[in-house]
């Protein structure tokens, strides 16, 4: 592994709707090759601070830089130059619905490679196997598949480009437990075997143990605490406390020993 | 390892001293093209020791290759010895390995490749289950309205009056605006000619008649199909797409109650409100072209306007619109029903919703016209 430096850094964030400041003086720095999460009640803008990290939202103020690169006020030609590295999943999946979910994997692959299209659908049909979809789903459209195949199918695409940087919207939210547990364990062996660091938000504490290298825990605008989850249920904020140490909390945290 | 810039050395292979060498990137950029790369190359017989040492850096894709060329060696007869790899890129050649025999490698055949008489039978069977859906749908709108009548409680008044406020009220500038121009064409076109026989005053007869029989309903309709016979369509599909619909079913509303009957109310009162106020746009338009380029003013034109317009004339042209308004209406809830999957459906419902609402209020239209001409008035 190569030493740890920092993919993602945000110094000062600010980022207002109207009158309602959402995060103010927010500092985060995320390294390479790790696990984030991003947790946090409802409402704390974590799925905003993701936005602005690939550039869909603008920040009111602040930096954020991307493997080196300043986000904030970028122009067309880098910002295209990023988004190919990056792999997003969004919460509802986000698939095209006029295509089918072969389709659907290939259109990263067709807008940014120069490969021929017997490869493109070859990888395509890979990722939506290493995604863990039945073959047969391939040649699916998305209205045709359940809630949590069209998690799956959204993975795929959001790993097309083998990208560097992934962002995951909530991943497990409606996913059965055993998807659940089959969506941890790829990503964890896609971390190992690419380099991936991973961004995501979630609420399932299952995944917040078994996954993450380090818990971004946000409230009162800003990160209120940073570390792994041991560490995090040692903490003393009433925020933290709030969240972790309900029965929900308690119970996944006793059974992980 | 992970690949920083847009560029990336080739992936290939080296042979040396009978061993081979895996070079270059392979990852998405890496290797393009290399299928032509190996395609000519001769490979070493028996076994092929496979060194892992030189490869810059290796992704799912470049594995995926990487594994197809080794199943190619291994049905040559070749046997396949992995050397010097490293553990992770061991670890992502196994799960790609693993992942891939689950894949799809079978291509089923689309179904745009019918052949003709196929595809001619196809569509006409379509056309005839278009019918019989939009036959289910009168039928249904027919049983909801009468259940209504029977208890008028249940009409959904706030929901009416908000299409009143969006289909009639707010469409009135640009009704206004559009049927002022055509009687201003109407008018310019024609005075040329009437002045040249000097009969000016007839300009009054070519734009009141024309208009209150004919172009205001149909300009009315059309301009109201486009505007908001679409946004229905749109409306009611976006709620399907969402199960939006199916919610307000569990709730125990019945979507015809809150979704279609105010909209069917609502356009029925409002096209004649707006076809009237189209008339007198027009009238205008063609009495300001008539003042200008005819000498004919404003007293006198609107003096002529009752010899001309007789009230059989007038209530026909207005009489029209409502059933104009329930074409409308209906096509645009029935397309909305129509819509299923995503955004794409509710793009093509809603052209569809559009083209057939003015198709069918034009049919309509002649239809009246015959009938009329059938009566002598």
């Amino acid at each position: 592994m190569t030493a740890p430096d920092s993919v993602i850094e945000i110094r000062d964030l600010k980022t207002q709707f109207g009158s309602l400041v959402v995060h103010e003086q927010l500092n985060l720095t995320i390294e390479r090759g790790a696990i984030v999460a991003l947790v946090g009640g409802s409402g704390c803008g974590k799925t905003t601070l993701l936005r602005e990290i690939i550039m869909l939202t603008k920040p009111a103020a602040g930096s954020i830089r991307v493997f080196g690169r300043e986000v904030v006020g970028t122009n067309r030609k880098h910002s295209q130059q990023l988004n190919r590295r990056f792999g997003v999943l969004f919460q509802k999946g986000a698939l095209f619905t006029s295509l089918t979910i072969r389709e659907n994997v290939a259109v990263p692959l067709l807008e940014h490679t120069r490969l021929d299209r017997n490869t493109i659908n070859a990888i395509a049909d890979l990722k939506i196997a290493l995604a863990g979809l039945p073959a047969h789903a391939a040649d699916n459209y998305p209205a045709e598949l359940s809630g949590g195949m069209i998690k799956r199918a959204a993975l795929a695409r959001a790993l097309a480009l083998d990208p560097d940087l992934l962002f995951l919207d909530e991943p497990s939210a409606g996913l059965d437990p055993v998807s659940a547990n089959a969506l941890d364990e790829l990503i964890l062996q896609l971390k190992d075997s690419l380099g991936l660091t991973v961004v995501m938000v979630t609420h399932d504490l299952d995944s917040l143990w078994r996954v993450t290298d380090r818990v971004a825990f946000m409230g009162e605008r800003k990160v209120i605490g940073y570390a792994s989850m041991t560490e995090l249920t040692q903490s003393e904020h009433p925020l933290i406390q709030e969240y972790l140490g309900g029965p929900r909390g308690r119970a996944v945290q006793a059974a992980q020993g | 390892m992970a690949n920083l810039t847009d560029t990336a050395a080739p992936a290939n292979i080296d042979v040396e001293q009978g061993q081979l060498f895996c070079i270059g990137a392979w990852t998405l950029l890496g290797i393009v093209d290399l299928s032509q790369r190996l395609s000519a190359r001769h490979w070493p017989s028996g076994t092929i020791q496979l060194s892992g040492t030189r490869i810059d850096a290796l992704d799912t894709a470049g594995a995926l290759m990487l594994l197809n060329l080794v199943t190619e060696w291994r049905q040559a007869g070749r046997t396949v010895e992995w050397h010097d790899w490293r553990p992770e890129y061991s670890d992502l050649l196994t799960l790609v390995e693993e992942r891939q025999q689950t894949a799809a490698t079978t291509r089923t055949p689309s179904s745009s490749q019918l052949n003709p008489l196929a595809r001619i039978g196809y569509q006409a069977w379509n056309k005839v289950e278009h019918a019989l859906s939009m036959l289910a749908f009168l039928g249904e709108i027919t049983a909801t309205l009468l259940r209504t009548l029977l208890r008028p409680g249940s009409i959904r008044w706030k929901a009416l009056f908000a299409n009143i406020q969006r289909a009639g009220l707010d469409a009135l500038p640009i009704v206004g605006l559009l049927t002022f121009l055509i009687g201003v064409v109407i008018a310019y076109q024609g005075g040329d000619l009437l002045s040249y026989y000097g009969a000016n005053i007839f300009i009054v007869d070519l734009v009141a008649l024309s208009m209150v029989r004919e172009l205001a309903p149909l300009l009315t309709a059309i301009i109201v199909a486009g505007r908001t016979g679409s946004a229905y369509t749109a409306q009611i599909g976006t709620m399907n797409v969402t199960e939006e619909v199916d919610a307000l079913r569990t709730i125990g509303i019945h979507p015809f109650d809150v979704l279609v009957l105010p909209k069917l109310f609502g356009l029925i009162l409002v096209l004649p409100l707006l076809t009237l106020f189209g008339c007198a746009m027009s009238i205008l338009g063609g009495m300001v072209i008539a003042s200008v380029q005819l000498d004919v003013g404003f007293r006198e034109f609107l003096n002529r306007i009752p010899q001309v317009v007789s009230l059989t004339s007038f209530l026909y042209g207005i009489g029209k619109t409502p059933v104009f308004a329930a074409i409308i209406a209906i096509v645009g809830c029935y397309q909305g029903f129509q819509v299923s999957g995503g955004a794409d459906s509710v793009g093509r419902q809603t052209t569809q919703s559009v083209v057939q609402a003015i198709f069918l209020v034009i049919i309509a239209n002649a239809f009246f016209a015959v009938m009329m001409g059938g009566t002598g008035l």
